[in-house]
């Protein structure tokens, strides 16, 4: 088996007296669509933070492409392809859609130093980031301010912001949240799309749109992996089915 | 279907820059006043008027690319007022006159400040950058007291204007307000391509949402330093200006109340604009400097005393004044030029 891509060992987070991730070890594979489940309050979230950098971890390691990221910031992580986005829409309201894009294709490459030149007008900078728009269907929507995007169009917007970074795995935090049906099933595709071609680690709600697009899917209960299986044996695996899907729905 | 149906090109640069018509009209008015100055028989008293308005302009300038852009509230943006205006001054005394040497010196000696003050102040959010500006800055203005050598509380009279390669033409009246507005279009042009550059993407960008900039791999704390040193060079050379147009130097150009004079200027101007903020320091300073005759005259209909108290106490008028601006004027004065353009 290769190499995982992504290694969490004994990842831990309390806020006080508070768990909130507790002993987490999961290893992501290269390419591979790795979907993380659970019940609200399960720690998906805070999951997500601690690999991506944003909340540092109170003991465990976080492995990245056989390096140990730990320590690093954000940014740092950033950089060496680990890329995020928000279950919150978090961009730029007052940048165009593609100046959204464009912003994160120079962080990639660099010499955001430069004091002169019209950054607006740089085809470099344009052009890869027209193509990461059209990747998730926005192409249409280049020049509109992005704070004037609908809601769905946001997260479209989110996910073609983190793919300019040009990521070898990608963090999405729950990229259907609040979507309407429309809107989600353009974004399912949008995902589809990528599969295979970048590792991503999802974070999602909708149990559909997990169990048609995940090779691997783990379950976190009370900041606990209770499983990490193909998409039919968790279905079908009892611990699950008592801890989590029986609670809401039967899938 | 959404592929085929959204693909676009990048859109194609557009032919030629739109040229902002206001900023033009400002520094032609800045550019053709001399000629009126000479005819309107106090040509003393009005260069000297609007030099004093361009030298403030430079210096809003200078805080506008940081607070406009940037969202970085310095409220200690006077120091490298005092910074530029303390390098001619000591310079001077000890004989070096000449502007091509107080210059840079003023220059290094204030972005040396800004990098170490920056260093420590960027480490802090919101009310605390605030306070840790005008910290560093009150640090300097006692220090500029207490430098007895140099005048302490009192200030310093300046020997002479700063001499140009050897040359005294600065001490004519034309020729420094001259080499005023050169410096002013050099700091306004200079700022304006900064904002527009990668650069100055990523200082709007960290305005808006550091998390986001965070997370696509930016670390914003270089960017704004590097911005706010470049920010307080710029006001240190409007204090080098200062120094050399009042032939004198003195704490008083680094009190906190200039501070929060730059800051009014700026957002009365307009924030994030460039030249709102020198529109910002021209009305604040010809509303300081007329508004006493404005209530004069315009009080005719009140008894003389009443009428001399009211000019003597104008401030009472200025303050509420600039506040109606601010409260009433989303934008400043650039917002209300922008409405009227649109309407």
């Amino acid at each position: 088996m290769a190499e995982p891509l992504l290694e969490l060992r004994n990842l831990r987070k309390a806020y006080g007296a508070l768990t909130v991730t507790d002993d987490v070890s999961l290893s992501v594979r290269p390419g591979e669509l790795h979907a993380v489940i659970g019940p609200n309050g399960a720690g998906k979230t805070t999951l997500i933070h601690q690999i991506s950098g944003m909340l540092s971890s109170d003991s465990g390691q976080i492995l990245f492409d056989g390096e140990n990221v730990t320590h690093l910031s954000m940014p740092q992580r950033v950089r060496r392809g680990l890329a995020r986005s928000f279950q919150i829409t978090s961009i730029l309201p007052g940048f165009s859609a593609l100046e959204n894009v464009a912003l994160a294709v120079q962080a990639r490459h660099g010499s955001s130093f430069r004091l002169f030149g019209n950054a607006a007008q740089e085809r470099a900078l344009n052009e890869p980031a027209m193509q990461h728009l059209n990747t998730v269907g926005l192409g249409g929507r280049a020049s509109i301010p992005a704070g004037l995007l609908s809601h769905g169009e946001k997260r479209q917007l989110e996910l073609a912001i983190a793919l300019a970074t040009e990521p070898k795995l990608l963090l999405l935090d729950e990229p259907l949240a609040g979507t309407g049906h429309d809107e989600s099933l353009r974004v399912v595709e949008t995902l589809r799309r990528l599969k295979g071609r970048i590792t991503i680690v999802l974070i999602e709600h909708d149990m559909d749109a997990v169990f048609s697009l995940a090779d691997r899917v783990s379950v976190l209960v009370y900041g606990r992996v209770i499983a990490t299986d193909t998409p039919e044996n968790v279905r079908m695996n009892e611990d699950v089915r008592t801890a989590y899907l029986g609670e809401e729905e039967t899938v | 279907m959404t592929e085929l149906t959204g693909t676009q090109t990048a859109p194609a640069p557009s032919p030629g820059m739109r040229i902002d018509i206001i900023p033009v009209i400002l520094f032609a008015a800045f550019a053709a006043a001399p000629l009126l100055a000479s005819a309107s028989g106090a040509e003393g008293y009005v260069l000297s008027l609007l030099t004093r308005v361009m030298i403030f302009g430079l210096a809003a300038l200078s805080l506008d690319l940081i607070l406009g852009y940037g969202a970085l509230v310095s409220f200690g943006h006077a120091a490298f007022l005092g910074i530029g205006a303390y390098a001619v001054g000591i310079l001077a005394s000890h004989g070096v006159e000449d502007a091509l040497i107080q210059i840079p010196v003023a220059l290094a000696a204030s972005a040396l400040f800004a990098l170490v003050t920056g260093a420590i102040s960027l480490r802090t959010k919101g009310v605390y950058f605030i306070m840790i500006t005008l910290a560093f800055a009150q640090m300097l203005f006692f220090l500029a007291t207490s430098l007895a050598p140099y005048g302490g509380d009192d200030g310093m009279t300046l020997p002479t204007r700063s001499l140009v390669a050897g040359a005294g033409f600065l001490e004519n009246d034309y020729a420094f307000y001259a080499a005023t507005l050169l410096c002013l279009t050099g700091g306004y042009l200079l700022s304006r391509a900064i904002v527009t550059s990668r650069f100055g993407r990523v200082l709007r960008g960290t305005k808006e949402n550091a998390v986001r900039m965070e997370a696509i791999g930016f670390q914003p704390f270089r960017f704004q330093l590097a911005a706010y040193v470049i920010s307080g060079m710029m006001a240190g050379l409007a204090g080098c200006l200062m120094a050399n147009q009042a032939e004198f130097i003195s704490p008083a150009f680094m009190t906190w109340q200039r501070s929060g004079e730059l800051i009014f200027m700026v957002v009365l101007g307009g924030l994030g604009s460039l030249h709102g903020a020198i529109i910002g320091a021209a009305a604040f300073l010809l509303l300081e400097e007329f508004l006493p005759e404005l209530l004069h005259a315009g009080s005719f209909f009140l008894n003389d005393d009443v009428r001399w108290r009211l000019t003597e106490n104008w401030q009472m008028v200025f303050g509420p004044i600039l506040i109606l601006i601010v409260l009433f004027a989303r934008g400043g004065i650039m917002g209300i030029l922008r409405r009227g353009s649109h309407g």
